[in-house]
């Protein structure tokens, strides 16, 4: 599969293979080096900015949407890339890009010129040539026979300027192809240590790649293209795991990595994953010694490359795979940190040699001299890593909506371990780019006067401020994100801003990282920091802390790199490359041994339930999902039904049909047995689908109308107190019961009241000691409520609130009457068995000394100060947190937050997972203003303003969001003393604040005067406190579209499909036009608003009805047509869904239909009843400040 | 008479002053983490009934024995307590509430009151010592 993607036709993809190539041919003398390298320098170059992610993605075949920008971002590459050429090599340049760039410039140049060159030139640079090309021709060997037709073809290509890469393909290849050999022991290694699914694909392409270029080293016509292609499939596979996971993929796929070096011909790159992975690829070590043998002067070449590339390689290695099973990943991490070979001794000598002059190019730059520490390390670790590399530049490409531009997670490693945080600090300044920047996002926007505010696309994350080398390994953004990306030194400057200071993470969330098993955990011994990317190597044997500053020694186990199979580099380790790990904890990380998955379903079988038939979908699905449930051989389940009475299932291997037991004494609840209701799913399952099946068809004639939840869940939780686990919950009416029985609070004709809303909070404590008791136990409990009727979900959802559980709601489900609920009740639920969860889990957020944590918000228990218990953790929940700055930050330039989770894997393995966020400390009010994050600024203020509406009101909530905005602007009003006194200001940073904080103010959750019933209100409230950013920002601002005439201007290629890109439209009925169809995507819901007049070719060929009037009133999916037009919608739509874990209901509008009002009432710059418009809104908060 | 209502007072006062300390050493005690919020909201919400009616005991006695400057001086405080009490949203567990504590510095806060309360037991301590001896002279 992904050699098609390869070979095929982008110019860009060509162009990258060749950049990578060229890396490779000017390494020649590099011979990994420079393929490595040459990944390395994108990132470093820092030339992109953004294109260069956008590029590797596009490299990566897989990313179907990435391909379309790949292209243009990679000429520019290539652009850059010569004008370095041009300039002396600045190799040394460990932490600047720049040098890494310059040295593969160099090997491009002649590239360009022509590839007959590169040896050439190779040969100039590295004496050593000959024997590296020795060694290629070793590796060659393997290439060879697997890809020999390939080779010719790509001599083809190499004439076009793309090509440029072809002429060092050959050489390219041929440090690939010792890579590949190299890997291809790795990867066989690694496979066995089971890398995901995805991890397998991935090495498919590569493989072909590999060939392609081993044809090239053999001396064979080197095929530009094919090369270059080659050389991209890395890249591709990197993107693909990058799309979804940005730097954290990385880790992973440096794992994979290996398995793809060994195949891809990206012989840098490739082998700079097995370098880094080279845990997992003792293999990697036989290919290693070779490169060790090289003389000097190659290694310097290496050393050059490696300072350049070897930071990204580890990183993008990762980047490649997906993770899927976590527990084989772990296990190829074991094993690469147990394989140890001793080539790592010698490398180093031959660096320093190197060092000395063999390299020209590393004499270069000034920069040298402080990298020179470093340096020697990466030259010798540079073989391996830099295929690694190349690959980590690929992940950051994805192009998918929710993304940001994010940071090349891979390329710091070099620069950081050594400086310490003052030498980093003084790096900021040198960025070209962030004056720019800065200026851009300080621009003064007249909010009255701009009428067109929204970007045309969904805007990226701000970046911080920092050198790219940390910008590069920082943590991703859709991961660990600040209000501020420039942290005020003080809380008078804070202050001052008047914006929320706090932290938005969503820990646990799908994707792929390194994982790493050693017997010590190397942590700070006075804040039990995780050693990690920011922290600063004194010498080889000390770190210093970047929490609190104190200083550690490097344990002896430390000293060994697993990736690299070498010694003495400590800044070397895959901790300290990425800043997303996970460890495979020892016994000290247990309290008890691991717990087995356990899955509790405690079910509502009253009349109104079974009226609304819930129970039928719900069987379905989870008969479905039975071999889905994560778990292992331990895995136990138990059924609990309820209505005033609780029905045990007696389960025990060896019946020949489920027992029910009945427990009809509710106000003492008691186990009937205490052994045979939770089973082993795997011995009884039978006897779990009997039950299934038989389960709905029980209680059809019940006439009892009671719910005895209470006692239920009192039951459950005797039932569970044992083991911990997994309580699901499915409730249809108020509990009427029992202990914790509700009266109804809501006063229906108060729903629409402009005045206070009442009962937002909850009616008893009952649920929330239930929770506590839960959560003590390690037992989560997720609710799902599907009422029409009022249920108080503000006491119920206590008991999901505080044991880490999460909420779900169906609003009048009925599986008849609302088709589109009974839909997304079977995708939610497909999601949710079949979903990632982790055990008797806790999380501990730190930051550095000086800042602390005053408010959390999500789903947990606040165990002690900083310390979250989380009895179960799914990949679907956010949360926030709220700082603010106790001392001074003032001897500090950088400020680092780290978030450690530890939990119980479904398989039964103790894993800590660590993120860490680096962020620039400021000391101008214009620079806190310049690094503001609106999105998360608004998703920060929305919990703060539901903490506040549950505490004191909820007018009191909305006036103080309002108060927010007007005091921001007007702080910065009062801070720019260059601004025209009329009009609203906004720093360009923040022009959407007043947008989102007007669409707050009109979300169900804190709307007034609308009519809003409670439970859906408190639901909505549910959702801000627990979802991810991603999620909140498409539900306050839904994104919309117009979809009806969509053109390929613009539009994203990935694979061969073709996706759209239609511009963002504001959220105003202005906008719509009778003739036009509009795509709106809430996030959780999208709605396709079909206007009157739509051309009837869109109605025909996209809804495949003849006209507008037969379109049904309760369409609720599109149908898959065989028309362009089709086709291109599904595709944008699927697209726009490629990123999201739950499908999101689909409704089609038209203008005679009920969900109309739905519709409208998402567009939130337009006036409703009790609701300023936009407009209105900004003259009301001009108004404010000027009192 | 006199005498018997400062040593009245001052006893009760005494229990104050421990309560005061032992919700201090309580708190501090969550805030180092030796605790967990459950069992230190639990514990110190089982004096909160306590607390009132020592406060309410001593700001009665001073009244019956018309002692207005003192009883001026306790009212507040009294009202406080009570005031607390009754404020305590439905769904919260008592005065103290493990799943809010950690939040909007409401640790602090309570640290803070404590100590206030600590520093006006002491000072109060010693106008019941003060009065009782010039009462037991006067005798």
């Amino acid at each position: 599969m992904s050699a098609p993607g390869y070979t095929n036709p982008n110019p860009s993809v060509n162009n990258y293979g060749s950049s990578s190539t060229q890396n490779g041919g000017g390494a020649a003398s590099c011979q990994n080096g420079p393929g490595q390298t040459y990944p390395a320098m994108h990132p470093s170059s820092g030339y992109y900015n953004s294109a260069p992610p956008q590029t590797y993605p596009t490299m990566t075949g897989h990313g179907a949407a990435q391909t379309g920008k790949v292209p243009v971002s990679s000429t520019d590459y290539s652009g850059n890339y010569y004008p370095n050429s041009s300039g002396p090599s600045p190799h040394p340049a460990a932490p600047g890009t720049h040098p890494p760039a310059h040295h593969y410039a160099t090997a491009n140049s002649p590239v360009s010129g022509a590839p007959l060159q590169h040896p050439v030139q190779s040969y100039q640079q590295a004496t050593s040539y000959g024997v590296q090309a020795g060694y290629y021709g070793q590796q060659y060997n393997h290439p060879s026979q697997v890809h020999p037709p390939q080779q010719q073809p790509s001599l083809v290509p190499a004439s076009s300027g793309n090509n440029l890469g072809a002429p060092l393909y050959p050489i390219v290849s041929y440090p690939s192809a010792p890579g590949s050999s190299q890997y291809g022991t790795l990867r066989s290694s690694q496979t066995a240590a089971g890398p995901p699914p995805v991890s397998t694909v991935m090495p498919l392409p590569p493989t072909q790649n590999s060939s392609q270029q081993f044809p090239q080293g053999n001396g064979a016509t080197p095929t530009p293209a094919h090369a270059g292609y080659g050389a991209p499939p890395f890249s591709q596979t990197a993107t693909v795991n990058g799309q979804s996971n940005a730097v954290q993929q990385h880790y992973e796929q440096n794992l994979h990595n290996p398995m793809s070096h060994h195949y891809s011909g990206a012989p840098p790159g490739s082998e700079a994953p097995n370098m880094e992975r080279a845990p997992s690829g003792t293999p990697g070590t036989s290919v290693h010694s070779s490169p060790q043998h090289h003389p000097g002067l190659l290694y310097g070449d290496r050393r050059l490359n490696s300072a350049v590339s070897s930071v990204p390689g580890d990183h993008s290695s990762s980047s490649s795979d997906h993770e899927e099973e976590d527990e084989e990943d772990e296990e190829a991490g074991g094993d690469s940190s147990s394989t140890t070979t001793g080539s790592a001794s010698p490398v180093p000598n031959s660096y320093e040699s190197l060092e000395g002059g063999s390299y020209p190019d590393i004499s270069g730059p000034p920069a040298a001299v402080p990298t020179k520490q470093q340096a020697p390390p990466f030259g010798y670790n540079y073989p391996t890593m830099h295929p690694a590399y190349q690959q980590n530049p690929a992940p950051r490409p994805d192009p998918s909506p929710s993304h940001g531009g994010y940071s090349q997670p891979g390329y710091q490693p070099y620069s950081q371990p050594f400086p310490s945080l003052t030498e980093l600090s003084s790096a900021l300044g040198g960025l070209s780019g962030a004056p720019e920047l800065e200026m851009e996002t300080l621009r003064p926007v007249n909010l009255l006067q701009e009428r067109n505010i929204l970007p045309p696309k969904r805007t990226p994350p701000p970046e911080p401020n920092l050198s790219s080398d940390l910008r590069k390994v920082n943590c991703s953004p859709d991961t660990f994100r600040c209000t501020l990306t420039s942290i005020p030194q003080t809380q008078a400057l804070l202050n001052k801003a008047r914006l929320p200071l706090g932290l938005l993470l969503h820990p646990f969330r799908d994707l792929t990282l390194p994982v790493i098993t050693s017997n010590t955990i190397v942590r700070c011994r006075s804040c039990r920091t995780y050693i990690n990317p920011f922290v600063s190597f004194l010498d080889q044997r000390r770190w210093k802390c970047n929490l609190c500053y104190r200083v550690n020694d490097v344990p002896e186990e430390f000293m060994y790199n697993p990736v690299t199979r070498s010694y003495g580099e400590p800044h070397k380790r895959p901790e300290v490359q990425n800043s997303t790990v996970e460890f495979i904890a020892s016994s000290d990380y247990m309290l008890r041994p691991p717990q087995p998955a356990v899955y509790l379903f405690v079910l509502d079988v009253s009349h109104n339930a079974v009226e609304s038939g819930y129970l039928n979908v719900f069987c379905q699905s989870l008969l479905d999902s039975l071999d889905k449930l994560p778990g292992d051989t331990r895995t136990r389940i138990g059924f609990v039904t309820f209505d005033s009475t609780i029905h045990f299932y007696n389960l025990q291997e060896g019946l020949s049909q489920p027992q029910m037991l009945v427990v009809s004494d509710i106000e003492d609840v008691f186990l009937p047995t205490h052994d045979s209701l939770l089973v082993n799913l795997k011995e009884s399952k039978e006897l779990v689908k009997d039950l299934l099946n038989s389960l709905p068809g029980m209680f059809a004639h019940t006439r009892e109308t009671q719910s005895a939840l209470g006692p239920a869940l009192q039951a459950a939780y005797k039932l569970m107190s044992p083991t911990g686990g997994r309580v699901s919950v499915f409730q249809t009416q108020l509990a009427t019961v029992g202990a914790g029985h509700l009266q109804s609070r809501e006063d229906p004709n108060l729903r629409s009241s402009t005045k206070n809303v009442q009962h937002l909070g909850p009616a008893t404590d009952f649920y929330k000691k239930l929770a506590l008791d839960c959560s003590g136990q390690q037992i989560g409990v997720d609710l799902f409520l599907l009422s029409s009727l009022y249920s108080d979900l503000a006491t119920l959802a206590c008991v999901s609130k505080y044991s880490a559980g999460s909420v779900f709601y169906y609003p009048s489900f009925h599986h008849h009457h609302n088709p589109a609920q009974r839909q997304k009740f079977h995708k939610d639920l497909q999601r949710y068995l079949a979903r990632k969860i982790g055990f008797e889990a806790v999380m501990r957020i730190r930051c550095t000394k000086g800042l602390s944590i005053h408010t959390f918000h999500g789903n947990f228990f606040v165990r002690s100060t900083d310390l979250l218990s989380l009895a179960n953790v799914n990949p679907d929940s956010g949360f926030a947190v709220q700082m603010s700055i106790e001392e001074s930050l003032a001897d500090t330039s950088l400020v680092c937050f780290q978030a450690a989770l530890l939990y119980t894997s479904s398989k039964g393995k103790r894993r800590i997972r660590v993120h860490t966020l680096c962020l620039p400390v400021v000391s101008q009010l214009n620079d806190v203003f310049a690094g503001a994050d609106v999105q998360a600024i608004s998703c920060l203020l929305a919990n703060m303003a539901i903490d506040r509406s549950i505490s004191s009101g909820l007018s009191d909530a909305r006036d103080a969001l309002v108060n927010a905005v007007v005091d921001c602007l007007a702080a910065y009003r009062a801070n720019g003393s260059n601004i025209q006194p009329s009009g609203l200001i906004a720093p360009a940073a923040l022009r959407l604040f007043p947008l989102y904080v007007l669409a707050l103010l009109k979300q169900k959750a804190l709307r007034t005067g609308t009519s809003t019933r409670l439970d859906e209100r408190v639901f909505a409230m549910c959702e801000f406190k627990s979802q991810p950013l991603h999620q909140i920002t498409r539900m306050v601002h839904p994104d919309l579209y117009r979809i009806d005439n969509m053109t390929e201007q613009g539009a994203l290629h990935l694979n061969d499909s073709v996706i759209p890109q239609p511009p963002l439209l504001q959220l105003t009925a202005e906008k719509l036009t009778r003739e036009g169809a509009f795509l709106m995507d809430c996030g959780s819901v999208m709605y396709l608003w079909v206007g009157k007049c739509c051309h009837e070719t869109f109605v025909r060929d996209v809804l495949g009805y003849p006209n507008y009037a037969s379109i049904p009133v309760n369409m609720t999916e599109i149908p898959e047509l065989q028309t362009m037009y089709s086709e291109r919608t599904r595709a944008f739509l699927s697209w726009l869904l490629e990123s999201r874990t739950f499908t999101p209901a689909f409704h089609v509008v038209k203008d005679d239909a009920s969900v109309k009002s739905s519709f409208f009432q998402h567009l939130v710059e337009d006036r409703t009843e009790s609701a300023f418009s936009y407009y209105e809104f900004l003259l009301h908060v001009q108004q404010q400040m000027s009192k | 008479m006199e005498a018997a209502v400062f040593i009245l007072s001052l006893v009760d006062c005494c229990a104050l002053i421990f309560l005061s300390v032992y919700f201090i050493i309580t708190l501090s005690d969550l805030e180092c983490d030796y605790i967990n919020a459950r069992a230190c909201c639990s514990k110190l919400n089982k004096w909160i009934i306590p607390e009132i009616i020592g406060q309410a005991l001593a700001t009665v006695l001073m009244l019956v024995s018309m002692h207005w400057f003192v009883f001026i001086l306790n009212l507040p405080v009294a009202a406080w307590n009570i005031y607390r009490y009754t404020k305590v949203p439905m769904g919260n567990m008592g005065v103290y509430d493990p799943t809010e504590i950690h939040n909007r510095g409401q640790l602090k806060s309570h640290m803070k009151e404590a100590m206030i309360k600590l520093g006006f037991h002491l000072l109060c301590f010693f106008i019941y010592l003060y009065s009782m001896i010039l009462a037991l002279i006067n005798d």
